[in-house]
């Protein structure tokens, strides 16, 4: 044991009391903690002292240190962002904060039902909203995150099917297909699908000439990663059924308020990512999967993740909660299950349940509604900014397609002198779609007012002079 | 007036039952929750309805049938369903071998709190962002000397899922070197996380399990007779989930390499190592830390944790992109890795636990992580010491000797003598406001029971569990019938399993509880 002239006391570590620590050491009969260690051999056992910083042992040394970091940073908040592209500035209501700050569900982990009765209700309830979002009975206790729900979607898919390919709308973004082409890679072949240059919808002509009887799943995203609605997504899952595959559609969830779910025009499996019901951003730490199918056991047992189901209980009046179809997981039968389960983002299933119940139906419908009245607003707004225009005709959700290339400019030198007013220009494209040139994603939420899309659209003005 | 009498032990509890309704049944027809900002009139006038221009298959129809409640009441529902929760906030949480239930800083909470980490998007210009992209370099450099590798990727969503960036790491390195086809196996132990063999199928092995030898170490014999040409890599625990250490760890690595396959350290339970023993100084390849076990980011009712993947030399050009460099000035994101496996998860990690893991290690330095070590292992040993007074109990394999930083128990003489299972066991210390957990699937420990005290513990917190199993493991042997109808203080009883398993019974949502129940 390391010797300190003067042992510091640890407020996280109760035993490292001297007094305390001599005492238990004293109690299991071992004169130095190196007892314990008799199994590490000498030669893999570390010599000397970790080369790490001094630590800031007070607690206010360290909030000092955290701080004088974090005022590095400047956070979207203290500027006008339009930064989108999976990740998404949306208001987030204080009892969401409240609820998952709560020391109970934040310090929570794996315990079984009995003790942990509030984590199984809660997650029940928050399938249970999403599950009327979606109109569909089966939603999972959230896994990663939406690229992982994908993965997983296709996965399943390719599973029910027992086909080797999987259909992918081109427009996709292009992580998004890193990961799933990561994960995918050993089942299924992808073959991506062209989509219309003026549009951005899918071809169909395209779609029916790869899809066939090899084809496990039609993977399309509504709205799509460049913000427009697929309006052909009924003829798409309808092509994608006449051909035995399934159709599996990615949603943005705060977007059904107004669009129809999946279901109602076709889709057999639903998925996406719950970030934007109550999450802030977090550098990209707000992400949690969804993925919601039909409620038929053919389906329900190819997922991987945890599924918490309700029952009685002995006493007439409550309620139990547990496992569904536990058996399927990897956490029963190894490599025998379904992919595998583990930590991955059930606080903010909670946290996305509370959003939805604050929310309620009404407050869906009209933060869909707004947004895309905002959107419109900004389109055409935008579109009056001499060399400006917005690429892809037709009906966007919440993001859309600024085209600089009419400027002369590059994307990355316009979103510097945003920049220097204090504006997070939307996502530049011009490496991952490089066909559209100088263009950048847009996003516009409930957060926006009219008076900060005039600022960007002024803004813009003066710095396209 | 007459002195209150001291305690029992164990102290008596009752867990909170506030007998809540599911949320659909505290519906009030129009309540509200929470406004949306009002659309400008400015806006509507110039755009009007735009969702009545969505195409009729793309209109829905009518609201989603969520609940309507006032704020208060959404409030309250989820403040007593976290009441009817038992987080390290509350608990002795010592019983969830494997999970290192530490004690998560609320400095640490705070912190991740500041608008300046919570309202941060990913997609910032690198100069709006060099606090948090320090942040994560530096940990990453911390890592780095805590394992002794060459780079580390901070991108895994949690353990599975940097389990899986190995994985998929593996199959690249092989792949670059024209072997991907040949190497077709990944060996594992049971006594490894059951994601090691799940991740390995997923990304296209076949696993091989290796059992523990008489002693319960992992067999060498069996792994030399495992490994082939066709190995793609081991993945590995250790110590192991029994907590003891595998101490011809390094015999594993060579045996491994010697048919040039990869060696890969789970090393999700090195809480009990830290800077005693480093991945690799043992010879391997790869490992990875859960950031949300060790170093003390919270585990969230299971997630968002956050995973950490660390590499040798030869692996550095795989690793998911992007990762964060620094020139001495600056920090930036570095895309332009054409080796890259790509993306794990979008964008970088979950950036608010790696800076509270960062904060952690600040706080502690290298002295304290060695004690957080010295002091995990010290109260287990003490642990295992009180648990094996107690009758019906033993600790499988390695006899007489110690264990790194849990233990897995077995209560099979305990069930012979009395027909009380474990689970059952488990279901009764509810009663005291304890948990433990039994271990993964299959039960090679017959009757398991897998503790882990961490550091966070005192010995009076250490007595009082074991007050609580003690008193449980006593009335297998007299009072069977308590054990077998509890829980008794929790905040509802025996529930009904059985639709659990049933296709027309169990329900993942309210509708279908809805729709199947009525339908009887």
């Amino acid at each position: 044991m390391i010797q300190h002239k003067k042992p510091i006391v640890y407020p996280y570590i109760p035993n490292s009391v001297p007094a305390a620590k001599e005492a238990m050491l004293k109690a299991v009969n071992a004169q130095s903690v190196d007892d314990f260690y008799a199994d590490i051999p000498d030669a893999i056992r570390f010599k000397g002292k970790l080369n790490l910083p001094e630590p800031f042992l007070s607690e206010a040394g360290l909030v000092r240190h955290i701080e004088g970091l974090l005022a590095k940073n400047t956070s979207a908040r203290e500027s006008l962002s339009f930064l989108g592209a999976g990740c998404y500035q949306h208001h987030v209501p204080a009892v969401c904060d409240e609820i998952n700050s709560r020391g109970e569900f934040l310090t929570a982990y794996a315990g079984d039902p009995y003790e942990d009765h509030g984590r199984f209700q809660a997650l029940f309830e928050y399938e249970s909203m999403m599950g009327e979002l979606l109109n569909m009975d089966v939603v999972n206790v959230p896994n990663y995150d939406g690229f992982q729900a994908a993965g997983t979607a296709l996965l399943m898919a390719g599973r029910i099917t027992g086909r080797s390919e999987a259909l992918i709308c081109g427009t996709i973004g292009a992580d998004k297909l890193s990961k799933i082409r990561d994960y995918i890679k050993p089942h299924l072949d992808i073959v991506l699908l062209d989509y219309a240059p003026e549009s951005g919808l899918m071809s169909l002509a395209d779609l029916k000439a790869k899809i066939s009887d090899k084809t496990a799943a039609l993977f399309f995203e509504n709205p799509s990663y460049l913000g427009f609605l697929e309006t052909q997504a009924a003829e798409i899952s309808q092509i994608a059924h006449e051909n035995g595959a399934l159709c599996i559609v990615y949603v943005d969830p705060i977007s059904l308020g107004v669009i129809n779910p999946p279901v109602e025009y076709g889709g057999d499996i639903a998925c996406g990512d719950i970030q934007p019901l109550g999450m802030h951003m977090q550098y990209g730490g707000g992400h949690g999967g969804f993925i919601a199918t039909k409620d038929d056991p053919k389906f329900v047992m190819e997922f991987p993740s945890r599924l918490f189901g309700v029952s009685s209980t002995c006493v007439e009046g409550e309620y139990g909660f547990g496992d569904v179809a536990y058996e399927r997981t990897s956490f029963a039968v190894r490599e025998e299950g379904k992919e595998w389960v583990g930590t991955a983002s059930a606080l903010w299933g909670i946290t996305a349940g509370v959003y939805l119940a604050l929310m309620g139906p009404q407050g869906m419908t009209e933060i869909g509604e707004g947004i895309m009245q905002r959107v419109e607003y900004a389109i055409r707004k935008l579109n009056q900014v001499p060399g400006l225009k917005i690429r892809f005709e037709g009906i966007h959700f919440k993001e859309f397609i600024v085209d600089f290339n009419g400027t002369g400019q590059t994307v990355s030198s316009i979103h510097q002198k945003l920049l220097n007013k204090d504006i997070f220009g939307g996502k530049d494209l011009s490496k991952e779609f490089p066909a559209l040139g100088q263009c950048a994603l847009y996003a516009v939420t409930e957060i926006h007012s009219q008076v900060d899309i005039d600022r960007l659209v002024a803004i813009l003005k003066e710095v396209l002079k | 007036m007459k002195a209150v009498s001291p305690k029992p032990m164990p102290k008596r509890f009752h867990q909170a039952s506030w007998d809540e309704p599911v949320i659909f049944e505290l519906n009030q027809p129009g309540a509200r929750g929470v406004l949306v900002p009002e659309v400008e009139s400015g806006i509507k006038q110039e755009v009007g309805d735009v969702a009545a221009k969505l195409p009729e298959s793309l209109r829905r129809k009518s609201a989603p049938a969520l609940p309507e409640m006032s704020q208060i009441h959404v409030l309250r529902h989820y403040a007593r369903l976290s009441q009817e929760n038992l987080g390290v906030d509350l608990n002795i949480d010592i019983g969830q071998g494997t999970c290192t239930m530490k004690y998560s800083p609320k400095v640490n909470d705070q912190l991740a709190r500041s608008p300046k980490m919570a309202d941060l998007h990913p997609l910032q210009d690198e100069s709006t962002v060099q606090g948090i992209l320090e942040v994560m370099w530096r940990l990453e450099q911390f890592l780095k000397e805590i394992s002794g590798m060459e780079r580390f990727s901070l991108q895994p969503g949690a353990g599975s899922s940097a389990i899986y960036a190995n994985v998929s790491m593996v199959r690249a390195y092989h792949e670059s070197r024209g072997e991907g086809a040949q190497r077709d196996e990944v060996v594992t132990t049971i006594f490894s996380h059951p994601s090691n063999a799940a991740c390995a199928k997923v990304a296209g092995y076949k696993v091989i399990t290796i059992y523990p030898d008489a002693d319960g170490y992992p067999d060498l014999a069996a792994l030399k007779a495992a490994v082939s040409e066709r190995t793609a890599a081991l993945f590995i625990t250790n110590p192991e989930d029994t907590g003891i250490f595998n101490s011809k760890i390094q015999e594993f690595v060579q045996a491994v390499h010697t048919v040039g396959g990869l060696a890969v350290y789970d090393q999700a339970n090195a809480n009990g190592i830290l800077g005693i023993t480093r991945a690799r100084d043992a010879g391997f390849d790869m490992c990875h830390f859960n950031l949300h076990k060790t170093f003390s980011t919270p585990h969230a009712c299971g997630g968002p944790g956050a995973g950490a993947s660390g590499v040798s030399p030869a692996l550095v050009p795989f690793l998911p992109k992007p990762t964060i460099e620094f020139d001495s000035k600056r920090y930036r994101l570095d895309f332009d890795r054409p080796q890259s496996v790509g993306k794990i998860r979008p964008w970088y990690g979950v950036a608010q636990n790696i800076l509270k893991a960062y904060s952690w290690i600040m706080s502690l330095g290298a002295e304290g992580l060695r004690e957080v070590a010295e002091i995990a292992v010290l109260n287990n040993n003490y642990l295992l010491n009180k648990v094996l007074e107690i009758q019906g109990v033993s600790m499988p394999y390695a006899k007489g000797k110690r264990r790194i930083e849990q233990v897995r128990y077995s209560w099979e003489q305990l069930t012979k003598d009395t027909g009380i299972h474990s689970e059952e066991m488990e279901t009764r210390m509810v009663d005291f406001g304890m948990h433990y957990w039994t271990s993964h699937h299959p039960y090679v420990v017959p009757e398991p029971m897998t503790l882990e005290p961490t550091e966070s513990y005192s010995q009076a917190d250490l007595d009082e569990y074991i007050a609580a199993l003690k008193q449980v493991a006593g009335e297998a042997y007299t009072e069977p019938d308590t054990i077998r109808t509890a829980p008794h203080n929790s905040t509802v009883h025996q529930t009904n399993h059985e639709p659990f398993d049933k296709p027309d019974e169990w329900a993942v949502t309210w509708r279908a509880y809805k729709r199947k129940t009525q339908k009887q």
